[in-house]
């Protein structure tokens, strides 16, 4: 039988998820499947010997527009480790809220690009209204749609209101209702079995020993998690890990559907038990103070001189309610030089993220190493690949929620 | 087959979720981080923000007292806003209008005198 070497994407590397695969296929099977990546890279680890430690949470974040506030968040608790700073109580729990709040956006996402994937559109856009939902919440608390940049070392920077605190049960509610409609559309329809059962199998076996993570791994029937480890607040509010057993598209996608159903219990539970005090801690070390004494506060005037606003930049539909903000946000103000060494990890929607952080005592960072979860799912998937149909390939890539940037940093 | 009637008969009854985006714009929540805004009569040219942009942009001078800012490169972090000791930084909820091109802000302001001139100013 002839072979044929297929490429498979990249058009265009500004195009989402860059990733190329070279295919052999026999008739319409795939015998082999080669990636290259590198179509992105933007050179952000190397930005840390430049920048300093704070300004590297923003750096970071923007390593992955989707699941930036866990970027943050794995990076803070690593350089709250190396220097010894205690977090709040209270802004654990709120980290773990916007954490679980991006959980739920991601997967949400992810479900409407997989139904997109094999060609049911309707179901896509229901997927996504629902999301806009969860990025009304986090625009509305975090003052931003994606990167959000809540988190800073020593705790976060925003608080949430009793009014916001309320206003977002509601909206979850509302959003729980309306995935729930949509569970028989997404695991029973006939047209979504068919694409996706079979498709792509990764055994137990296979997956322990090529080091798959996250949905992968938990589709495969292997109950872990690292929240199982109790980073921020998920120490204290306990939960299991989704699992199913098949290993195939099929149980990747209701692990990512279960697992947004959890990550609303999760944030509501944290709700309910958001602790008072601080969002933020204050540690004053030996780093010179390179910010100036505060002069007597000037009024905060509403001045729009220095923009020629746009007319016609007008609001005629109905604005968003205006929640009440808690009043007197204190920014953390850690200071110091981290020296030392730290290895996290947070679970992103994706799976385990790892950050390993090196500090030698100076204001810049001397390594951050970035693994992230699309990497360790790449073997995996070349794994998968071989023996399935041509034509099933992108449902296979688009399984593993592949995230490419976040891949090549 | 048919899972998704109930669906697409509740879209049918129910109103659209989209608008017309030119006529109809949609506001923003309380809080956005939309344009970042100097009122430069406050700023006491201290450079911390120019100091702590992650992006670095903003670039004080603080013996000719100007502020510049980069509009471009700003990811719109808030952390100017965080960090001035005056205040003078904020920011409003509505997005930059879109631009063009390139834009810098530039605001040229009283820079602070030091305390020998003052004195011998008095
Ligand atoms: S918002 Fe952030 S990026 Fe923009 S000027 Fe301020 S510190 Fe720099
Ligand atoms: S931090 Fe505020 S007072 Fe200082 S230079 Fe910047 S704008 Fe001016």
């Amino acid at each position: 039988m002839a072979r044929t070497i297929l490429p498979f994407g990249p058009q265009h590397p500004v195009l989402p998820e860059p990733l190329h695969l070279k295919l052999t296929i026999e008739d319409e099977t795939v015998v082999e499947a080669l990636p290259t990546l590198g179509y992105v890279h933007r050179g952000l680890e190397k930005l840390c010997e430049v920048r300093d430690f704070n300004q590297m949470i923003q750096i970071v974040e923007r390593v992955c527009g989707i699941c930036s506030c866990l970027h943050a968040l794995c990076y803070c608790e690593g350089v709250e480790q190396i220097m010894g700073v205690e977090v709040p109580r209270r802004a654990k729990y709120l980290r773990t809220i916007w954490g679980e709040l991006h959980r739920m956006h991601s997967h949400l996402l992810w479900l409407g690009l997989f139904a997109d994937a094999f060609g049911f559109e309707s179901l896509f856009m229901q997927f996504w209204r629902v999301r806009e939902r969860i990025m009304d919440i986090m625009e509305a608390t975090c003052g931003n749609r994606v990167v959000v940049s809540v988190n800073v070392i020593g705790g976060v920077r925003r608080d949430l209101s009793p009014e916001q605190c309320q206003w977002i049960e509601e909206q979850l509610a509302v959003s729980e209702k309306e995935i729930k409609q949509l569970s028989t559309t997404i695991l029973n329809d006939y047209t979504v079995k068919k694409r996706t059962v079979g498709k792509g199998v990764l055994t137990k076996e296979q997956a322990y020993q090529l080091g798959a993570v996250g949905p992968m791994l938990r589709g495969s029937g292997w109950a872990q998690d690292a929240r199982q480890t109790g980073y921020a607040a998920f120490g204290e509010l306990g939960f299991d890990p989704v699992v199913e057993y098949d290993g195939d598209s099929y149980a990747r996608c209701a692990v990512r559907f279960r697992e947004t159903l959890q990550a609303i219990d999760i944030a509501r539970l944290a709700i309910a038990r958001l602790p008072a005090g601080e969002t933020a801690t204050n540690v004053e070390g030996a780093m010179e103070d390179d910010t100036p004494k505060p002069v007597a506060a000037g009024e905060r005037r509403d001045i729009m001189q220095a923009y020629n606003r746009d007319k016609r930049h007008r609001v005629t539909a109905a604005p968003p309610p205006n929640l009440d903000l808690p009043a007197g946000l204190v920014a953390a103000k850690v200071k110091g030089k981290p020296e030392g060494e730290a290895v996290t990890r947070v679970e992103q929607p994706r799976g385990e993220l790892m950050y390993y952080l090196k500090g030698n005592g100076s204001k810049n960072m001397e390594r951050v190493r970035i693994r992230t979860p699309t990497f360790a799912n790449i073997p995996p998937l070349l794994a998968m690949l071989p023996g399935c149909e041509l034509a099933d390939v992108p449902v296979i890539v688009l399984s593993i929620d592949p995230c490419i940037s976040c891949t090549e940093r | 087959m048919f899972n998704m009637t109930k669906n697409v008969v509740t879209n049918l009854m129910t109103k659209s979720s989209t608008r017309l985006y030119p006529i109809a714009v949609r506001g923003h929540f309380e809080g956005f981080r939309g344009t970042l805004v100097c009122n430069v009569d406050e700023c006491i040219f201290c450079r911390s923000c120019m100091i702590k942009c992650p992006s670095q942009c903003i670039t004080v001078d603080n013996k000719a007292g100007t502020w510049t800012c980069e509009v471009m490169s700003c990811v719109y972090c808030g952390v100017c806003v965080d960090v001035c000791p005056t205040s003078c930084l904020s920011m409003t909820k509505e997005h930059r209008p879109v631009a063009t091109e390139r834009q810098t802000i530039f605001l040229q302001g009283v820079p602070k005198k030091k305390k020998k001139e003052e004195a011998a100013a008095e």
